[in-house]
């Protein structure tokens, strides 16, 4: 264009001086010496960090002994929950009929019914020392019971089990994540279930049958730390009743302790292991969640298993009583303040030069235009990228520290804890390129900074606020920018555990990755129109 | 200020009169400005529409199906509409100064008008005005759509959600409220946006005071501090004048609500205005 105009370089420095390292020099320098922008950043690293101490500050547990007694807070409030072999907190409560079994074999048995009971319809019925009693006949979803073979009786050991659920038809659960399906539909004695499970070394595989005779193969699993002995037999286990509803006044939940009986028949052993006597055990019959009904009744070859509590991970962000009060997601509730900030410097970044008219002199030094839109992109991404991460690391360090001072922070593995930090400086970043070229399109500022706000921002208020029905909140946030915080969630839903899985529990419609990409979308549309618009328009 | 001197004085007789004739030359003066530019009539066009479509989307999306409880505010619902409109009003708001400030134009302005408090009111008036009309208009188109809407998707007044009508007493003080709400948030903006005046940090402050208190109350777990949040923020508490149902579990009452919403818009002007009065243009 106007390149022309430019007075010629010296020799010798003309070859590379329209390269793009210089044009990236050029937009680094313009945006480090504006003292405004530099002081944006700063103010949201600073709101981040500060937000995510005060949200685990404000907060700690307050308890009172069973039975009465003075009124405790903090640190000694916080239960204790069994850690899986994941390192995930678990609920690890059901009743096992058991031996202790060495080397390899099998176990093979017949289910024929299962049966249970439901907490009173009227929850102010009268209740007894355990809570309501269990007195409706039904049975929930996630009622089961099978075969298990575990490395032993703690809580939160390594096991492998095949089961028959009383909705779900049968599984093959491991480990207390893994969840595999197997024949679907119900148990009768019309209809009844052949479950197997088979020990090699380390390796447990699950069958089942619906004859006793043809058998399929459901899955294979490895336990890593399998002892030699293991500790295998029938179980029976029922989570409680744990109706959680959202209405547009926020949650409410109903419900208690459920439990369970399974008639088994037919139990046979093979390979290495002898015939020997049945022990019964109610494992974790203590916890506050199960009834402590468990028990065996036991006539020849025919077992009736009643058992109540769960075999599964811990569902974080339901206000029940032992649930943790915090994920690390919590201590980034700063990244909204954060993303405002940035939106404001990333717009100005480009609107400023229009509004003074140094966009002339730019193009005018550097008349390649997609170049610079390109550096822009990059200077301000990058920057935005390293204070965000500086703030979220802060924000996750010292929120978990001030977190587990009074309350439960939910613990999470390295890799789920870098993908949540790193994944909100990307968003932060994102966020900024997304300013940047929608600045560029617009050129004025209120406009550009307006639109990203609340096109990544309300969406989210207006998902978690309890503001919209639970369906519209799902849509909301898989179709709009505001998806991309779903990199923020810490904790994964859990088919296997029915629980209330919405945005405002901190559960989010979209894979991590997937939600980010849903934002990296619309930053690619808007910064292509600019690249476009830059280069067509006059400037 | 300098130039206040140039200024002939009036008479202390007609001091009075004076002021009167100064406060109607700067209203006709920023009504000049405001309806010959493009950006306002536009902004003001998006404001309604924006708020009807959002409103009618929302309640779109909301069945009620039949056998099952739907404890929703029905009227409440039809003006989810005033959350996104809001932002349209506080874009024409803030650039109803920070245009000025962009454009050098504001030396001119408080050149021909050395009172800048007048200035400050007469474009408060101004604008204010402009969005309670256009605010109306969405108000009620949301209303409508609402009245049209519900009744097909299982809302009707056999189950209890009789017909919206502007008739029924908090009904119609949702929608008078969340005119005067877009009206505030006009006031608060054009504050913010004198006291910062550059337009992209403005529009982010008044969208960070706005959606951060929400945000933050979700954060908190604790009742008592939850409540606090939402008691005292802007949104928060503005936007309980939209609650028909419920309202003793309201974390304020509708009017109160509203009156914090009109006590942050009080203080942004008067900071506003300060600064006016005390720096350079």
């Amino acid at each position: 264009m106007s390149a022309a105009t430019v007075t010629p370089y010296p020799p010798g420095q003309q070859a590379g001086r329209h390269g793009f390292a210089q044009v990236l020099h050029a937009e680094w320098t313009k945006f480090r010496t504006v003292r405004g922008w530099v002081i944006g950043l700063l103010v949201a690293v600073l709101v981040m960090l500060g937000l995510g101490v005060l949200t685990a500050g404000a907060q700690s547990r307050s308890c009172q002994h069973v039975g009465g007694g003075p009124l405790r807070t903090g640190r000694a409030c916080v239960p204790t929950l069994p850690v899986g072999p994941g390192g995930e907190p678990v609920d690890d409560s059901f009743y096992f009929v058991r031996q202790p079994l060495a080397g390899n074999g099998s176990l093979t048995v017949r289910v024929t019914s299962l049966t249970g009971l439901l907490p009173p319809a009227n929850p102010n019925a009268p209740s007894g020392p355990n809570g309501p009693a269990a007195t409706r006949p039904g049975l929930v979803p996630w009622a089961k019971a099978g075969l298990i073979i575990t490395g032993g009786t703690n809580q939160g050991s390594a096991y492998a089990a095949m089961m028959v659920t009383a909705g779900h038809g049968v599984r093959m659960q491991d480990n207390y994540t893994q969840d595999t399906a197997g024949e679907p539909g119900a148990v009768s004695a019309a209809s009844p279930r052949w479950l197997r499970l088979t020990r090699s070394g380390g390796t447990i595989t699950g069958y089942d049958s619906a004859d006793g005779t043809h058998w399929t193969q459901v899955g294979a699993v490895h336990l890593t730390g399998l002892p030699s002995t293991v500790q295998a037999g029938l179980f029976t286990t029922s989570p409680d009743d744990d109706v959680v509803s959202q209405s547009f006044g926020g949650t409410s939940s109903s419900g208690g302790p459920t439990q369970a009986t399974a008639v088994f028949g037919q139990l046979s052993r093979s390979g290495t292991w002898p015939a020997g006597t049945w022990t019964g055990d109610n494992i974790g019959g203590s916890a506050a969640k199960a009834s402590g009904a468990g028990a065996y009744h036991q006539t020849g070859n025919r077992f009736s298993v009643t058992g109540s509590g769960d075999i599964a991970p811990v569902i974080a962000g339901h206000g029940n009583e032992g649930d943790p009060d915090f994920t690390i997601t919590d201590f980034l509730l700063g990244t909204f303040a954060g993303l405002i900030a940035v939106v404001v410097v990333a717009t100005m970044f480009i609107t400023a030069e229009y509004r003074r008219g140094l966009i002339r002199t730019t193009l005018a030094a550097s008349p390649r235009r997609g170049r610079v839109l390109a550096a822009k992109a990059i200077v301000v991404g990058s920057v935005t990228f390293v204070a965000g991460l500086v703030a979220a690391t802060a924000a996750v360090i010292f929120g978990t520290k001030l977190g587990n001072k009074g309350s439960y922070v939910f613990p999470v593995s390295g890799l789920t804890e870098l993908r949540v930090i790193a994944g909100a400086a990307a968003l932060l970043a994102v966020t900024a390129v997304l300013a940047l070229a929608l600045g560029t399109v617009l050129r004025r500022s209120a406009a550009a900074v307006t639109i990203v706000i609340v096109a990544i921002v309300l969406p989210y208020i207006l998902a978690v606020g309890s503001i919209l029905p639970v369906g519209v909140s799902d849509w909301l946030l898989r179709i709009t920018p505001a998806a991309a915080f779903a990199v923020q969630q810490a904790v994964p839903q859990y088919p296997q555990v029915r629980a209330l899985y919405s945005p405002g529990s901190g559960y989010f419609p979209l894979a991590p990755w997937a939600g980010f990409a849903v934002l990296c979308g619309y930053a690619v549309v808007a910064v292509a129109l600019a690249a476009v618009l830059l280069r067509r328009r006059d400037a | 200020m300098s130039h206040a001197g140039t200024v002939a004085q009036p008479r202390p007789a007609v001091a009075m009169n004076a002021q009167l004739t100064g406060l109607r030359d700067a209203l006709h003066a920023e009504w000049t400005k405001l309806r010959t530019t493009a950006g306002p009539a536009w902004l003001l066009a998006a404001t309604v529409a924006a708020t009807v479509a959002a409103s009618a989307t929302v309640t779109a999306a909301v069945r009620c199906p039949a056998g099952s409880a739907c404890p929703v505010d029905t009227t409440k619902l039809s003006l989810t509409g005033v959350e996104i409109g809001q932002a349209v009003v506080a874009i024409l708001a803030v650039l109803a100064i920070s245009g000025e400030y962009s454009s050098g134009m504001m030396r001119i302005t408080l050149t021909a008008m050395p009172r800048r408090i007048t200035v400050l009111a007469a474009k408060a008036a101004v604008v204010g005005g402009l969005v309670l009309a256009a605010g109306t208009a969405g108000v009620l188109g949301s209303v409508l759509a609402g009245r049209l809407i519900l009744p097909g998707h299982g809302f009707t007044a056999a189950r209890g959600f009789p017909l919206l009508s502007l008739g029924d007493g908090p009904t119609l003080r949702a929608a008078a409220g969340s005119v005067l709400y877009l009206g505030l948030i006009a006031l608060l903006s054009l504050g913010v946006a004198t006291a910062v005046r550059e337009s992209a940090v403005a529009i982010g402050a008044v969208l960070g005071l706005l959606y951060l208190f929400p945000l933050i109350a979700a954060a908190f777990t604790s009742p008592h501090w939850h409540r606090h949040a939402e008691q005292i923020g802007p949104m928060t508490a503005g936007l309980a004048i939209q609650a028909t149902t419920g309202l003793r579990s309201l974390p304020i009452q509708p009017w109160a609500g509203l009156g914090v919403l009109a006590a942050w818009s009080a203080g942004a002007l008067i900071i506003g205005g300060l600064l006016l009065r005390l720096r350079d243009a």
